[in-house]
C-alpha cells in the first residue's frame, strides 16, 4: 500500500478548558475528495485550521507524505505553501486588484518574477472566467466571484492539497452554484481536497469518502451512499434529520 | 409610468431642506449680531482694543511676521517625516511577540507612557537645555536642534499608538489568508496589514500634524526667533499685544486648511465604512 497523501493520527486541540478535537485520525489519498459534515461547533474547521498550521495542535500527528509537520518547531511557511487553503468569508486582500491577490503568494512566497507569476494567474483567472476583473477591486465583486478569486489565490501556489473551509456559506443561495462548478472541475483535474461543508447534495455527489464529525471526534465515515442513505450512527442520523427538515 | 418633475416625497423633503437652510441662517446672523453689538458694550472693550486689535501697530509689525513663521513651517516639515518613521518603528517594536526581542517591546512600552505623560513644553525645556550643556559644541550642540528632537521623540509617541491602533484594527483573517499562502510574518505585515492599517488612520495622523504644526511655536522658549518671539519683541516695543494677533493669524492661515482636509478624510472613511447617514 502506498503511503497516504495525508495521515492524521489522534489529533487533539483544546481551547483552554474545551476540547474542540479529541483525537481524530483520518488518512487521505492522492487525488481524494473527502467532505467533512456535522453541527457547527463539531470541528471541522478547526481540523482545516490545525492541517494547515494555522492553529498549534495539542497532540497527535499530521503526516503530510509521510513527514510529520506538526511536530513543533518546525518551520510552517513551506508546508504552508504547499497546502491551499480557502475561507469562508473569501479573506481577500481588499488594498489590492484581483490580479495581486492571486500573483502576491506566487511572488513573495515562491520568489516567482513578477511576469511570470501574473502570466500564471491571469491563466488561471481565465480558467474560472473573471480575466475581465483581474484589474478591479475585490468589492467590485459578488460574493461568489471574490470566492472564485479566492480559490485561484490558493490554486497559484499551485498546491498538493486544497482545504475548503464551507467556501459557500457566506453566498447568497443564487451565487453558491458558481463557486460548486469551480469546485466539481477541481476534482476533474484530480486535485486533493478536504471540504467542510454543510452543502450536503453536494457532499454527497463531489465526495470519495464523508466524514461526520461530532463532538470534536470523527463518528462515522464511508462513502456517501452509506452515510447518507444508510448512516450506523444514532447521532449522525439525528443530524441528517435535522437537515432535510431545515432543506 | 415614470412621473415627470420631483414626486410628492422629493417635493417634501426638498421643503425640509430650505427650512433648515433658512433657520440656520437666521440663528447666525441674530448670534453674530449679538457678539458684535454686546462686546463693545462691555466696559474694558476699550482698553482691550487698543491693546488686541491697534490697526497702527500691526501695520508696523506684521510685515516681519511671515518670514520668521517660515521658520516654524520649517521645523514642522523637517520633523514631520522623522515623527512617521520613528513612531512606526516604535509600533513595530510593541508589536514584536519574539521572546527574544521582549527589551524592545518593553521599552517600546515605557517610552510611549514616559513621552505622553509629561508636558510638551518640559520636554522642550529639559531636551533643549540639557543636551546642548552636555555636548557643548557649535553645531550641534543648537538649542534650536534639540528642541526639535524633543518634538519629534513626543509626538513619536502620540504617533506610534496610532499606527498600532491601525495595525490592530486588521483583522485577524487577513493575518490567516497571508500566513496560509507561505508568507512569512515579516511579509504579511509589509505586504498584508501595513498597507490596510495605514489607509485607516490617515485622518488620525493628520490630527496629530495639525496639533504639531501648533506645537512648534513651543520651540521659541529656548530662544530662536520664530514667530512667536518675534511677535513677543515687537509687543515689547511698542507696548501692545497686537503682534500676537498677527502671529494667530498666520497660524490659523495653516491650520484651518489642514483641518478641513482631515475632516474631508474622516467624513470620507466613515462613508466608506459605514455607507449612508442616517437622519
Amino acid at each position: 500500500m502506498t503511503t497516504p497523501k495525508l495521515r492524521i493520527r489522534g489529533i487533539v486541540k483544546r481551547f483552554g478548558e474545551r476540547t474542540v478535537l479529541d483525537g481524530i485520525d483520518l488518512d487521505v489519498t492522492r487525488g481524494e475528495v473527502i467532505s467533512l459534515i456535522g453541527s457547527s461547533g463539531s470541528g471541522k474547521s478547526t481540523l482545516l485550521r490545525c492541517i494547515n498550521l494555522l492553529e498549534p495542535t495539542d497532540d497527535g500527528s499530521i503526516e503530510l507524505d509521510g513527514v510529520d509537520i506538526a511536530e513543533p518547531g518546525l518551520p510552517a511557511d513551506p508546508v504552508r505553501r504547499r497546502i491551499g487553503m480557502v475561507f469562508q468569508s473569501f479573506n481577500l486582500f481588499p488594498h489590492m486588484t484581483v490580479l495581486r491577490n492571486v500573483t502576491l503568494g506566487p511572488r513573495k512566497a515562491l520568489g516567482l518574477a513578477a511576469g511570470e507569476a501574473d502570466a500564471r494567474a491571469l491563466d488561471l483567472l481565465t480558467r474560472i472566467g473573471l480575466a475581465d476583473k483581474a484589474n478591479e477591486y475585490p468589492d467590485r465583486l459578488s460574493g461568489g466571484q471574490q470566492q472564485r478569486v479566492a480559490i485561484a489565490r490558493a490554486l497559484a501556489m499551485q498546491p498538493e492539497l486544497m482545504l475548503l473551509d464551507e467556501v459557500t456559506s457566506a453566498l447568497d443561495p443564487e451565487l453558491v452554484g458558481e463557486v460548486l462548478d469551480l469546485v466539481r472541475d477541481l476534482r476533474t483535474q484530480g486535485m486533493t481536497m478536504l471540504i467542510a461543508t454543510h452543502e450536503m447534495a453536494f457532499a454527497r455527489e463531489i465526495s470519495d469518502r464523508v466524514c461526520f464529525l461530532d463532538a470534536g471526534r470523527i463518528l462515522e465515515q464511508g462513502s456517501p451512499q452509506t452515510i447518507f442513505a444508510n448512516p450506523q450512527q444514532e447521532r449522525t442520523r439525528e443530524f441528517l434529520q435535522r437537515i432535510i427538515d431545515l432543506g | 409610468m415614470t412621473a415627470v418633475g420631483p414626486t410628492r416625497r422629493q417635493r417634501y423633503e426638498a421643503r425640509q431642506r430650505r427650512r433648515s437652510v433658512i433657520i440656520a441662517t437666521v440663528s447666525t446672523v441674530v448670534v453674530v449680531t449679538l457678539v458684535v453689538v454686546l462686546v463693545p458694550l462691555t466696559s474694558g472693550w476699550d482698553r482691550v482694543r487698543a491693546a488686541f486689535f491697534d490697526g497702527e501697530t500691526f501695520r508696523k509689525t506684521f510685515p516681519q511676521l511671515p518670514g520668521r513663521f517660515w521658520y516654524d513651517i520649517q521645523i514642522f516639515l523637517i520633523c514631520t517625516p522623522c515623527i512617521v518613521l520613528l513612531g512606526l518603528l516604535i509600533a513595530f517594536a510593541r508589536n514584536v511577540r519574539s521572546p527574544v526581542l521582549y527589551p524592545l517591546r518593553l521599552f517600546a512600552t515605557v517610552y510611549t507612557d514616559v513621552m505622553r505623560g509629561v508636558p510638551m513644553i518640559l520636554w522642550i525645556t529639559i531636551i533643549g537645555f540639557g543636551i546642548p550643556g552636555l555636548i557643548q559644541n557649535r553645531t550641534w550642540g543648537k538649542a534650536i536642534i534639540w528642541a526639535s528632537v524633543a518634538l519629534v521623540l513626543a509626538y513619536s509617541a502620540y504617533v506610534a499608538e496610532v499606527f498600532r491602533a491601525g495595525i490592530e484594527s486588521v483583522h485577524e483573517s487577513q493575518r490567516a489568508a497571508a500566513r496560509s499562502l507561505g508568507l512569512s510574518s515579516r511579509q504579511t505585515m509589509f505586504h498584508v496589514v501595513l498597507p490596510q492599517a495605514v489607509r485607516r488612520v490617515v485622518p488620525a495622523l493628520m490630527n496629530d500634524m495639525v496639533s504639531l504644526q501648533k506645537d512648534v511655536a513651543l520651540v521659541s522658549i529656548v530662544g530662536p526667533i520664530e514667530v512667536l518671539r518675534q511677535a513677543g519683541i515687537a509687543k515689547a516695543k511698542f507696548y501692545n499685544f497686537t503682534p500676537y494677533i498677527g502671529a494667530a493669524i498666520l497660524f490659523l492661515c495653516v491650520s484651518i486648511p489642514l483641518t478641513r482636509f482631515t475632516d474631508h478624510l474622516l467624513a470620507r472613511e466613515r462613508r466608506r465604512m459605514s455607507g449612508t447617514a442616517v437622519r
